[in-house]
């Protein structure tokens, strides 16, 4: 592997998250905003999902990367030791 | 007017930024053939499981999943289960052993070490053929895989950048460029396709396969408030029950539906067998464009564990894809209206003009435009439904600003997960199974790597090329499935039998391939679905044979497909002189070495696969 994905997967979550969840915060008052999800405010609903969603998958991430570069920290710059090698 | 707000277009960018990212970011890591075509070969099962699912979802699957709940109801449901949790177990059980191959050398992407391992562990499936058999079988196979890979990502183009025509997606763009209407599709579907030319560029399988899992994780998280919101606005389990039920009456001509099958006697088990074993086998068990996340894993372990733990996540997907669908037509048509109040003295006529078309149509369902600008007929007068417009609509209607972002997110997600899915397929298979067989046997691992690159340009500009000329043919559409008859249903049966019949022969693989595109032929030209016309429909050849519905006739050109792709593949090698047994090594099911089983019983992936089989069941028991 690379690097762990889910690296990146949750940053994207987290961002979106916040954004959803600070656009339905900012918009909870605005009835035409919400006439369509019958008056739901979804965007800060499942905005908080996703920013929930985002941090557990980023701290998962973040860990499995650090133990991969613990435990095998060639597997991490393998691409440019060998680089390094060819030249 | 653009339906997307600013809220919308910056979770769009978000996501295309991050989507780029991970080409940039997996750039580095590309030094040799085997990191662009088969990410290394050092992906964790869990990942190339997201990937595979996400590869499985691609626009075409997204939008057909949802006209189908448009169309048929709940029981589509069942059908999509049927037509690919078994088979992805089998996959992971069975097949994956022999295809993955004997691995020693993880890292594998110097040219020596390559050398050294191709024999036993293939890099397509086109060349697991040739290493089980001859080289013939391995070129036709792959020629055949291009043509279609490359067919249908380009019709999947079409279909989607419609859609986001539709939806005005672009429209800010093509404004800002001065764009005529048809460039506004032309830059709907080019957008696209040149972000996944890339990322695929920059990071090969790797990259794609990072975001597969990132898209199909976005197609869900954009796809699950529809569903939410969907079953609140149509009253929760009950309503959505209930225009199930309605929908079942309102619809009802025997024997025209898949879900209709009760009423079909004895074609219910040809139905069954044909979704299950044809269907569902042709794609997840021979379709590169799934197996390439599979065969991209890190040991066999892992590649055998991908498609059971993909199949465990399958149990849920129809439910996300298919209901918005089924909510589409449960919601009201709309209608054009003018509401007539007085404010203070002054009268104010609000009117509402909805086009003709979507007032024609059923719930949000659309009819088609016909070629005059006036809503489509069919013989019996009534409309002519666009039932890939239901998801999308559905989004349009029920997803308030901000969520509609990602739900866009989510359809632009799909289409480049199938789009990446065959460039990056096409490319390995162009690259090992044409350039390196035909052309440069002993061609370097630099040489090779830039070939692949060349190939993912050409392939995407070859599906472009496709769109756009499903643009000038719009019947194309249909013809996909037709595609997969010819392609995977005799390639089916041909693995089944290279992997697991020590007695298959090359020259029987070669012919059998060859006789079940035939027969699909000759079968297709001589069916034709009730009131349907000679043509691109079946019956070109004298329509003999009259098929229930369109879905009928191809599940039955597939079914014909390969039953005589099976039997000529047999009886072919029956009458052709063997392989000996000890060139067959790690080729053939029976001779693959077994990895020691595990003492724990529950741990065991069959025990898994039992599971998930029993949980699929139970879930679509509760709702059918």
């Amino acid at each position: 592997m690379f690097y762990d994905p889910r690296i990146s997967m949750g940053m994207l979550f987290t961002l979106i998250g916040t954004i959803l969840t600070g656009f339905g915060l900012s918009t909870r008052a605005d009835a035409d905003v919400y006439a369509k999800s019958m008056g739901i405010d979804a965007n800060l609903w499942w905005g908080l999902v996703l920013l929930v969603f985002g941090i557990i998958v980023l701290t998962m991430g973040r860990r499995a990367q650090a133990r991969l570069e613990k435990t095998n920290p060639a597997a991490i710059v393998k691409s440019e030791k060998r680089r390094r090698v060819d030249h | 007017m653009p339906t997307l707000a600013a809220t919308d277009s910056l979770i769009l960018l978000i996501y295309a930024f991050f989507v780029l990212a991970a080409g940039f970011s997996l750039k580095t890591a590309i030094t040799g053939s085997g990191d662009f075509m088969q990410a290394g070969r050092a992906i964790p099962a869990w990942l190339s499981a997201m990937a595979m699912l996400g590869a499985s979802l691609g626009s075409e699957e997204v939008l057909g999943m949802g006209a189908a709940g448009a169309r048929y109801g709940l029981p589509s449901l069942g059908w999509f289960a049927l037509g690919s949790i078994p088979a992805m177990l089998f996959a992971g059980l069975y097949l994956m052993p022999v295809l993955y191959g004997s691995n020693s050398d993880t890292a594998g992407s110097t040219a020596a070490s390559q050398d050294k391992t191709t024999r036993v562990a293939p890099r397509s499936i086109p060349e697991y053929l040739g290493l089980r058999f001859d080289r013939k079988t391995r070129v036709l196979n792959a020629l055949l895989f291009s043509a279609m890979a490359l067919f249908s990502a380009g019709i999947a183009l079409y279909a989607m950048g419609r859609v986001f025509v539709a939806l005005h997606v672009f429209d800010r763009v093509a404004r800002g460029l001065n764009l005529p209407p048809i460039g506004v599709l032309l830059l709907a579907m080019a957008l696209p396709a040149a972000l996944v030319l890339a990322y695929v560029l920059l990071g090969g399988l790797g990259a794609a396969m990072y975001n597969q899992a990132l898209q199909f994780s976005i197609v869900v998280a954009g796809l699950l408030p529809v569903v939410f919101l969907g079953l609140k606005r149509i009253g929760g389990w009950s309503g959505l029950k209930t225009a199930a039920l309605a929908h079942d009456l309102g619809q009802a001509s025997p024997g025209s539906l898949p879900g209709g099958a009760h009423s079909m006697g004895a074609g219910a088990i040809v139905l069954v067998l044909g979704v299950g074993l044809v269907l569902g086998g042709g794609t997840w068990c021979t379709d590169f464009r799934l197996l390439q996340t599979a065969m991209a894993a890190k040991d066999v372990q892992s590649s055998r564990r991908s498609p059971i733990i993909a199949a465990a996540v399958r149990v849920f997907v129809p439910l996300v894809v298919v209901i918005p669908g089924l909510v589409a037509v449960a919601l009201p048509t709309p209608h054009t209206t003018i509401v007539i109040h007085n404010d203070h003295g002054a009268i104010y006529h609000d009117i509402t003009v909805v086009p003709p078309a979507a007032e024609a149509g059923t719930g949000l369902v659309p009819a088609k435009t016909g070629a005059d600008g006036k809503p489509a007929m069919d013989a019996d007068g009534k409309a002519d439904l666009d039932y890939t417009m239901a998801t999308p609509n559905v989004l349009l209607e029920l997803l308030p600003t901000g969520l509609l972002g990602l739900g866009v997110a989510a359809l632009l997600a799909c289409l480049m997960a199938g789009i990446a899915a065959s460039a990056t397929s096409f490319s390995t298979v162009f690259t090992c199974d044409i350039f390196q067989t035909l052309a440069a046997r002993n061609a370097s691992d630099k040489r090779l790597l830039s070939v692949a690159r060349w190939a993912t340009l050409g392939g995407v500009l070859l599906i472009f090329g496709a769109a756009c000329a499903a643009m000038r043919f719009d019947n194309m559409l249909e013809a996909l499935m037709l595609v997969f008859a010819f392609v995977n249903a005799p390639l089916f049966a041909v693995l089944l039998l290279a992997a697991f019949w020590k007695r298959a022969t090359g020259h029987a693989a070669f012919a059998g391939l060859i006789a079940g595109a035939v027969a699909a032929l000759l079968h297709h030209g001589l069916a034709l679905p009730r009131d349907a016309r000679p043509g691109i429909d079946g019956g070109w050849i004298a329509p003999l044979i009259h098929p229930s519905s369109e879905i009928a006739l191809c599940l039955e050109t597939a079914i014909v497909a390969f039953l005589v792709s099976l039997l000529i593949t047999a009886t072919v090698s029956l009458l052709t002189k063997a392989r000996p047994e000890d060139e067959l090594k790690g080729l053939v099911y029976s001779m693959v070495p077994r990895p020691p089983r595990r003492a724990n019983r529950w741990g065991r992936l069959e025990t898994m696969a039992v599971a998930i089989l029993i949980a699929a069941i139970a879930i679509n028991l509760i709702f059918i």
